[in-house]
């Protein structure tokens, strides 16, 4: 039974820790929007360009955040049940 | 309050091969097939050299607005990849979009976006070895010195996983977040009522202020306070009701909160995660042309 316990313990507490790979991305995509707000501020008629620009370099910038998100999503419903099954 | 979160239902196993299971995943990606093809076939009949009905000013649209993304992106060179970059693009658009119905959506499965991933993986690797022979495609893993060549495999092997896990990681968070927000809108409408009816003045104070709140939100065309009045409205009525001892489980929260993450997660999401899989598509083909 400890066993057990302490198993799912540790995928819940490893699957909050994943998420703390949320910080970085939130950090970067608010550096690039605030860049591409300047770059608008100061040439306007870029507007179109920089914007979808943004959005690209967002998204690959959040791929650090999505790989935690998996990683959470792995502990939480595919690591116990195999890792139960080990015991 | 139950929150369910599952991956794709197994509608049947096939008995070949050791077993291959029919998911929703693979129903739902035919569905979506049917559905492109359909209006592929809807809107390029009667073609005409001058465009004369609707229908074909819409295909003509989509089909420039495809090749120019793919010029833009790519260079003349490619433009034959307009036709594939339009089908991933449709594909992971129509598939994400499945999900506003309420059916499982074929891109929240990893297998799907993963496909989709090899496939890209598979040409930029045959346009590497078209522009530099494969003598020229093994050296660009030694470059710039040869200490550095397992990362540079691991770096070509890590763009189709973050391409897959991308797209794949994208809609399921959308849908986990919204599944969460559902459950925890249920128990607060729950709470809340619980909470008014232990008397009957409260609820009854409750349901008149919302109904006032309603009624100058309807005189002043002030839509906050129509909100507000309404939700407060029902919420009290519900609350006396629950007092006369009524008992009506109506998760009222529920009502209109979800939309708005709805729109971002299902409309907004959808549509970013299938322009940047394609933007991504054509920006490695073509630097692998170039590298």
């Amino acid at each position: 039974m400890l066993e057990r316990a302490i198993v799912l313990a540790g995928c819940a507490i490893g699957a909050g820790l994943a998420l703390i790979a949320g910080i970085g991305p939130g950090i970067g995509e608010g550096y690039a929007v605030g860049k591409a707000l300047e770059a608008i501020g100061r040439q306007p008629e870029c507007k179109g360009d920089v914007t979808s620009t943004m959005l690209l370099g967002c998204a690959i910038a959040e791929t650090t955040g999505i790989y935690g998100f998996v990683t959470g999503l792995l502990l939480i419903f595919v690591a116990p049940r195999i890792l139960l099954g080990l015991l | 309050m139950n929150i369910n979160i599952v991956g794709p239902r197994i509608y049947c196993v096939l008995p070949i091969l050791g077993g291959i299971p029919i998911t929703a995943t693979i129903v739902n990606s035919l569905l979506v097939t049917c559905i492109i093809l359909g209006t592929c076939f809807f809107l390029t009949r009667n073609l005409q050299v001058r465009a004369v009905s609707k229908r074909q000013v819409v295909a003509e649209f989509l089909v420039e607005t495809a090749q120019n993304f793919v010029n833009g992106n790519m260079g003349q060179r490619f433009a034959y990849y307009g036709p594939f970059v339009a089908a991933l693009f449709s594909a992971s658009l129509c598939s994400s979009l499945l999900s506003l119905l309420g059916m499982y959506a074929p891109t929240s499965d990893l297998s799907t976006t993963a496909a989709w991933a090899v496939m890209v993986f598979v040409l930029i690797t045959y346009t590497k070895v078209k522009a530099g022979g494969v003598g020229g495609y093994l050296k660009g893993f030694t470059q710039p010195i040869p200490l550095l060549t397992p990362f540079n495999v691991l770096s070509e092997l890590a763009t189709p996983i973050s391409m897959a896990f991308r797209h794949f990681g994208n809609v399921v968070s959308g849908g986990v977040i919204s599944t969460l927000v559902y459950a925890a809108l249920a128990a607060a409408s729950t709470a809340v009522i619980g909470l008014l009816s232990g008397t009957v003045f409260i609820p009854a104070i409750v349901a008149a202020l919302g109904a006032a709140l309603l009624v100058t939100g309807i005189r002043k065309g002030k839509l906050p306070r129509k909100i507000l009045g309404g939700i407060a409205l029902v919420l009290g009525g519900l609350g006396v009701l629950s007092y006369l001892g009524v008992q009506l489980d109506i998760p009222v929260l529920q009502v209109g909160i979800p939309a708005v993450l709805s729109v971002y997660f299902d409309l907004f999401s959808s549509a970013m995660q299938a322009f940047i899989f394609c933007m991504l598509t054509t920006l490695y083909i073509a630097n692998a042309a170039d590298g």
